[in-house]
């Protein structure tokens, strides 16, 4: 299942839900303000860090870079992709999930 | 042609009544989705789970009390209702404080059933997986 | 594959119309099919004839009308959602007693109906919203 999580988690607890739900080889792509659960240096990286055991993690650059953000600041295992990379996303999992 | 397809809808509900407009219409989806013969299943994980609460009186707040509709969705063959416990626990909520939402199992001599089922983050987690098409709301 | 695009949200007051549209277009460029797009929810707006914004910015209505056209897509807004919110087309603006209406050309009102069997129709049902 591809899992896509669009709120930071500083304001909604979508991104802790989402990452409780998700199976072993689920991929979950972080967006628009969910790009913040992404990041080095956050009261959330540890359980992001913990989740990338069990799922493999990408984050939409466009979001990121709108916000100020850049690979960098990324935490380490987490990928970048484009939307052409988002819809292959879709296409290679069997279902998406909206966590919004 | 929408006929001969049938897929396993899971309606996944998050968040609390009344003060969005999210449950009132992701209740609306489900009726009229009922009228699809698909395989549906309603979750309600985190403030979702106040959607389901007994007792709602909206006379004060003057909105239209929707609650009612939960106990039609029997009638619509809608009747996997999944409540997550956790959820459920960390507001301080049982199954006694939700109301009691039943069907007719037309297989088992028409016996009242619940609707009604809680279960864990980790069984809710399986039965994602299962789905193919994911609607949240 | 084929795509159904669900919006749930307006434009400009959340994210989720932009990603939808350059989710949906990065789709097309790849040579996939739209079976639908769906707007739900306050997304209805989506469609509003009416809409001003500044000229330094983009047309979130004119862009999906634009998609559309270029490539026959089925944009589909709610009835129930639009109407509680004060989206008509002519037809329904007449049949309501209303003096205008204001759906925007390339997008056309109907049933929820259309968003289950977009689900159904569709390989995938990629929804954005808040």
């Amino acid at each position: 299942m591809l899992h896509t999580v669009n709120k930071s988690p500083f304001e909604k607890n979508s991104l802790s839900t989402c990452l409780s739900f998700a199976c072993q080889g689920s991929d979950v792509l972080l967006f628009e303000d969910g790009i913040y659960g992404a990041l080095k240096g956050t009261q959330f990286e540890s359980e992001v860090t913990e989740a990338l055991k069990k799922c493999q993690i990408y984050v939409l650059e466009a979001d990121l870079r709108t916000r100020g953000m850049r690979k960098e600041n990324l935490i380490d295992g987490i990928k970048m992709v484009d939307y052409g990379g988002f819809v292959d996303l879709t296409v290679n999992n069997n279902t998406v999930q909206a966590w919004l | 042609m929408s006929e001969e397809i049938k897929k396993k809808f899971l309606y996944v509900n998050r968040k609390a009544p009344y003060g969005t407009i999210y449950a009132l219409e992701s209740l609306e989806v489900v009726l009229i989705g009922a009228a699809f013969d698909q395989d549906v299943s309603l979750a309600f994980v985190d403030d979702g789970v106040y959607q389901l609460k007994k007792d709602q009186d909206t006379s004060l707040s003057e909105m239209k009390n929707f609650s009612p509709t939960y106990r039609a969705l029997g009638d619509y063959d809608v009747n996997k209702l999944f409540v997550e416990k956790e959820s459920l626990e960390a507001r301080g909520l049982t199954l006694d404080d939700l109301m009691n939402l039943t069907y007719e199992d037309e297989d088992d001599d028409w016996a009242e059933k619940s609707s009604i089922h809680v279960i864990t983050r980790s069984e809710l987690a399986k039965l994602m997986e299962e789905q193919d098409v994911i609607l949240s709301f | 594959m084929k795509f159904s695009i669900l919006v749930s949200e307006g434009p400009y007051q959340h994210q989720a119309s932009d990603s939808a549209y350059l989710f949906t277009k990065a789709a097309l460029e790849k040579g996939h099919e739209i079976f639908r797009v769906f707007f739900y929810h306050d997304g209805v707006n989506n469609a509003s004839r009416l809409t001003v914004p500044p000229q330094d910015d983009r047309h979130i209505v004119n862009r999906w009308a634009e998609l559309g056209k270029k490539y026959n897509l089925d944009l589909v807004v709610c009835i129930a959602a639009a109407q509680r919110r004060g989206m008509l087309d002519e037809k329904e603006a007449k049949r309501q007693g209303k003096n205008a209406d204001n759906l925007n050309e390339g997008f056309r009102i109907s049933g929820l109906g259309q968003l289950i069997e977009a689900g159904i129709q569709a390989d995938r049902l990629v929804e954005f919203g808040d």
